[in-house]
């Protein structure tokens, strides 16, 4: 029966016209993956679904209460909240945490979609080993003990350092804290984590340029900025929400939104300014910028004579790049850089963004330090709207960088330097004999141990080669997905020569699954940050605090209780766990905290106990969603989530600092200026010159209040005795300072914060007050310069723009010049990138085993320009190899799209279970395959390890690609 | 009280995909339904711009006027719901739909239909509130609870508004003043070239 309507004419017909021409013959991504992505994997395993959940009508019918807990995404490091509806144990819905500053509510793809995590399917259910080739179930009791076992074998036989412990940027703090703790414990620098390819190149430019190497400003202070310049930065697809902020500056300051890349990406759509660059040429394009500042005298003068030095050495380098030489190099015309340098110029406070675009290269701690020189040249450091806002990439990078799950530092950056390990063996109340006694020697206690970007040398080197007794030969990875790492064929064959390869994780991941092992394999399954508590912090230093949601799934236990399993497996859980009160083998998590809370001095991870983490977390609401200023309330005057450093004790009550350097307000209420890190004086052949801050300028020179009135040293027990402020300690400060070193105990190593209390009361940062520095003496490269990446197309920029000499480094012998030496690119013409999508994160295995972000996103493919494409005769959605110099290739859809510039092809890195072509589905433990499988971009991604913290080169190679 | 209606913001639309999977996540949507999508065009060129599509719970539904058997209704709020016990799964109201709304699941190897789905603007169906046999056919009914749709509440930019189309209407002006002159507002770079959309 057909009724007629009522009213007549349709009104629609020119959007319904404009849409189905979408839907016909777009070529958008989705539209391409919809078409093309019937994935035989993704169907078939939707078709096994079991069907729904418990839900909320169900579990109201049994009359139980719908409980609300507060958890945190456990995606990206914006730090959504995630509000999760409970009812009777079980997560049976999300609502949005309007409440929240950070993100009001707001989810990406991910983050709305994180209950399926808990709920999935697709988990490690118990402990499993591989016998014979085949999956068995085994106790938690057997695994730790035949692990323990093996370990123990190991570390008689070839020392402790043949172990590697590879931790995870989805530890909660407390997590990363014990785990740091583990392996110093275990005797070995040998462990690190994903900051080491995501940011270290980030964290060693910016801590060298001005004291600290995180993020200065946050998300929300980005409502004040009016330019937001991005550089090898997508955040609408890698931190969605962020750009929640970034449209409010752009559409009510009217800010300037700057996208410099090589893709014009989902980002560079709602730019301004899209400014396209040659892969890899990043410090080429910011000195172009900086010609045009320098030129027409757009540079801030008296902000550079109070805070900045070496800029003059600056200035000579820049002098080379010529808008001609410029795009000579990057492609970028020299009028377009003007505009872009007078936008900057003249729309401040502007701030800078960048991401693993910057970071992931051979040079990689030049560009970082680029970026720095530039914002200091427009004073744009140490003022709401402006700062280095440097986007991480974990839930919890952050928190797992500052406790140095690293190989080169102890936790707050105090370095493993003598006194780093006796301030550590205080707060943790052991001896440092003892902990000396851990390890092989006091030498290897003391040096940097392998990096996770190349622990695959450390298994397959000559061992005469490598600085430390033997090989590696037993591999932890603790949430971490191998695919995240270059060089996947020699990966494969590294795991295939360990003697133990243990996967402690939610998902067998990649590592289960990418060799052809048939033993001395074990697979831990780990629960989810949903099932356990703690703090985490979000990319722009704020502490916040996890409520549990639900009990963990299966057999999975919380990462701290597997520590300390093994601590006790080992035989220094009394030693390790000599603070923490331990239930049912897990250790208390607000132990965990209030003990680093005792030894973070250095950044200020001191003030934020527990119970005032908490505090926040309940007042959400009274926060302001700009200054992330608490404005009345409980905790009035507090900043969300005490941005670090949040100085002193507890007791203390300091507000944290929301934005880094920033003089305009005292230091007890989250003011501060640059830190005096790099002594008081430059080295002769550099000048010589005052590294203090001078100017005099209350608000400037120094932070309002400070009663110094002037740049001044860090402080020590000596320097408050000089001041005549010493005599402001309480009795028991005093006694803990004179029982750590007397006069020389300074502002890091007192245990009892009155140092720090003191300087802050007098107004002064501890840390000193010095200049920025515009030059890294002690770098390889004291003045960022460019270099070309070691697979480059340009020979005809070399040898003018070489890569560094081969070197020794962080125990293993890292090459340079000596791959750069061949030409390649004939025979591989295209330049290869990488980046991430929005519906995955990482290696992908937990998003790609969540079937409402699988279903979005069913096919690994390469983006190709159609030039390129037609070239070569390949059609849109035909399947390709990708093939890249050291021989390794991938066979995966062809995308052709305008994203890319003409040779340029781009790979998306969240794939894993595909190998060369070959599906790897049927390697997985019963049931634990993701929905999605597909080739990892890192099987072909070539060597390449930055100068001065081996970050993995994953933005430059070159490939060719054919038919397949 | 206007009609409930949805609002996407093209200039803040970022295609995140949170709206398609809030809709997931609430009202547990099997693989292959997408009650909303996310449509870009000019993807991966100058001009790109997404827009999240769904149900536009038309005043004047051309479903309505189509469907042979009546299954489709509208309520007082302005939603347009249908009842999957009388739904035929003809497709007729694809047919006439302008958005591609409607969504049939694929029930047999030859693509049979089955019953309608599409989005219900978090309003359930025609059997009682927040009942569980409501929630089987027709996912979550948040407006019983007072809430508006998760896909709008939970957007990553706030680029999808949905509410009462007063309210909506309002907080979109609003938007747009704040814009200004600037490169937000559409028809700019046709009176300056090159400044934006």
């Amino acid at each position: 029966m057909l009724r007629k309507k009522t009213g007549g004419v349709a009104t629609g017909p020119r959007l319904s016209s404009a849409l189905t021409e979408i839907a016909g013959k777009a070529i958008d991504r989705r539209t391409f993956l919809r078409r093309s992505g019937l994935a035989a994997g993704g169907l078939a395993a939707a078709s096994a679904f079991q069907g729904g959940m418990i839900q909320k009508a169900e579990a109201a019918s049994d009359g139980a209460a719908v409980e609300i807990k507060k958890s945190v995404c456990t995606h990206c490091a914006v730090g959504c909240t995630v509000l999760a509806e409970v009812s009777n144990g079980v997560w049976i819905g999300q609502e949005p945490g309007f409440d929240s500053p950070i993100n009001l509510g707001a989810h990406c793809a991910k983050g709305a979609s994180v209950r399926a995590h808990a709920n999935g399917e697709r988990r490690l259910k118990y402990p499993t080993k591989l016998v014979d080739g085949k999956w068995q179930r085994i106790s938690w009791d057997e695994a730790i003990n035949e692990i323990g076992d093996k370990m123990m074998e190991i570390r008689e036989s070839s020392g402790p350092d043949s172990v590697y412990w590879l931790g995870s940027a989805k530890h909660s703090n407390e997590q990363a804290y014990l785990f740091r703790k583990l392996y110093a414990f275990w005797g070995s620098n040998n462990g690190d984590h994903q900051a080491r390819i995501c940011h270290s190149t980030t964290v060693a430019g910016v801590a060298n340029t001005w004291g600290y190497g995180a993020m200065t400003n946050s998300f929300n202070d980005m409502h004040s900025s009016r330019s937001i310049f991005l550089i090898g930065s997508n955040p609408a697809e890698a931190h969605p929400v962020s750009l929640l902020h970034i449209m409010r500056a752009k559409e009510q300051n009217n800010a300037e939104v700057i996208v410099v890349d090589p893709r014009f990406t989902r980002t560079a759509s709602h730019a301004t300014e899209f400014v396209r660059i040659r892969p890899g040429t990043d410090v080429a394009v910011i000195w172009g910028i900086l010609w045009h500042i320098f030129e027409n005298g757009w540079e801030d003068e008296t902000y550079i004579a109070a805070r900045v030095w070496g800029m003059d050495h600056i200035r000579a380098e820049v002098a080379n790049w010529t808008p001609e030489e410029v795009e000579r190099v990057t492609g970028v015309p020299g009028s377009q850089l003007r505009r872009v340098a007078r936008k900057m110029a003249t729309n401040k406070p502007g701030t800078v963004v960048w991401c693993m675009g910057g970071t992931q290269h051979t040079n990689g701690n030049n560009n970082t330090r680029a970026y720095c020189i530039l914002q200091l040249a427009l004073g744009n450091i140490g003022v709401a709207g402006g700062g280095c806002n440097i986007f991480r990439g974990h839930d919890n990078v952050q928190g797992a960088t500052d406790f140095c799950v690293l190989s080169h530092s102890l936790p707050g950056y105090y370095g493993l330097k003598k006194g780093s390990w006796m301030h550590w063996a205080r707060v943790w109340d052991v001896d440092y004999d003892y902990l000396k006694g851990r390890f092989a020697s006091e030498k290897l206690m003391q040096s940097k141990g392998i990096p996770v970007s190349r622990w695959i040398d450390g298994v397959l080197e000559n061992k005469d080669n490598i600085d430390q007794p033997d090989n590696l030969r037993a591999m932890v990875f603790w949430g971490h997905a191998p695919n995240s790492q270059t060089r996947g064929m020699e990966m494969k064959a590294a795991m295939e020569k360990l003697d133990l390869l243990v996967v402690i994780d939610p998902y067998p991941t990649a590592s289960a699954v990418m060799h052809d092992r048939k033993d001395g394999v074990y697979l831990l399954p780990a629960s989810l940050q949903y099932e356990t508590y703690g703090s985490l912090t979000a990319s722009n230093r704020s502490l916040q605090w996890r409520e549990k949601v639900v009990e963990p799934s299966f057999e999975s236990l919380p990462d701290q209780t597997i520590i300390y399993k093994f601590a006790k497996k080992f035989g220094f859980a009394d030693q390790m766990f000599k603070n923490i009160k331990v239930n049912n083998d897990e250790p208390l998590v607000e132990d965990v905290t209030l003990e680093f809370n005792k030894g973070m001095w250095t950044i200020g991870y001191t003030g934020q106990s527990p119970d005032r983490l908490k505090a926040h977390m309940a007042n959400q609401h009274t926060f302001d969603k700009t200054t992330l200023q608490a404005n009345g309330g409980p905790v009035d005057g507090e900043y969300y989530g005490l941005p670090w450093p949040c100085w002193g004790t507890a007791e203390m009550k300091h507000p944290g600092t929301p934005n880094l350097y920033d003089p305009s307000k005292p230091v007890a209420e989250g003011g501060l200026n640059f830190r005096a890190r790099f002594g008081v004086k430059a080295p002769d052949k550099w000048g010589g010159q005052n590294l203090l801050a001078e100017g005099g300028k209350e608000g400037v020179g120094y932070p309002v209040g400070n009663e110094l009135k002037d740049g001044h040293p860090e402080f020590n027990m000596m320097m408050l005795k000089k001041l005549g402020w010493d005599g402001e300690l309480t009795d028991a400060e005093r006694a803990s300072i004179e029982k750590v070193a007397g006069d020389k105990t300074n502002w890091k190593t007192d245990l009892s914060g009155g140092i720090q209390r003191i300087a802050i009361n007098h107004g002064c940062a501890p840390f000193g007050n010095a200049k920025a520095r515009a030059v890294v003496w002690t770098f390889p490269d004291p003045i960022p310069i460019h270099r070309e990446p070691l697979y480059t197309p340009r020979r005809d920029l070399l040898p003018k723009y070489e890569t560094y000499s081969d070197r020794q480094a962080y125990r293993l012998p890292t090459r340079y010049a000596s791959i750069q030496k061949d030409d390649y690119s004939g025979e591989y013409p295209l330049i290869l990138t990488t980046g991430r999508l929005v519906e995955y994160e990482g290696g992908g295995d937990e998003s790609r085993s969540n079937r409402w972000l699988a279903e979005l996103q069913q096919d690994m493919f390469v983006e190709i320009n159609p030039f390129n494409a037609n070239g070569l005769g390949i059609r849109d959605g035909q399947m390709v190899w990708v093939e890249t110099p050291e021989k390794s290739k991938i066979k995966v859809r062809a995308m052709l799209t305008r994203r890319v510039e003409k040779g340029v092809a781009f790979l998306p890195f969240h794939f894993a279970g595909m190998l060369q072509g070959r599906d790897l589905r049927s390697k997985y433990p019963k049931g634990t395959d993701p929905y999605v499988l597909g080739e990892a971009a890192n099987t072909v991604m070539t060597y390449g390890y930055d100068s001065v913290t081996q970050m993995q080169e994953s933005k430059v190679t070159l490939c060719n690609i054919k038919k397949a | 009280m206007a009609r409930m209606k949805f609002l996407c913001d093209a200039d803040r639309c970022i295609e995140c995909n949170a709206c398609v999977t809030a809709c997931k996540n609430e009202n547990e949507v099997p693989w292959g339904i997408n009650r909303r999508r996310v449509v870009t065009i000019n993807d991966g060129k100058p001009g790109e711009r997404s827009i999240s599509v769904a149900c536009m719970h038309c005043s004047d539904a051309p479903c309505i006027a189509v469907c042979p058997v009546d299954t489709i209704y509208n309520t007082e709020e302005g939603i347009v719901l249908h009842s999957k016990d009388l739904c035929i799964g003809c497709g007729y109201c694809f047919y006439s739909c302008p958005f591609g709304a409607p969504q049939f699941p694929q029930v047999g190897n030859f693509g049979t239909r089955g019953k309608m789905d599409k989005c219900t603007f978090c309003a359930g169906g025609p059997e009682n509130n927040n009942s569980d046999v409501e929630f089987k056919k027709y996912g979550r009914n948040r407006m019983a609870e007072g809430k508006l749709p998760l896909c709008a509440e939970m957007c990553s930019t706030k680029a999808l508004l949905a509410g009462d189309g007063d309210v909506v209407s309002n907080i979109y002006r609003e938007r747009v003043v704040m814009r200004g002159f600037g490169a937000g507002a559409w028809g700019w770079g046709r009176a300056y070239q090159g400044q934006g959309s």
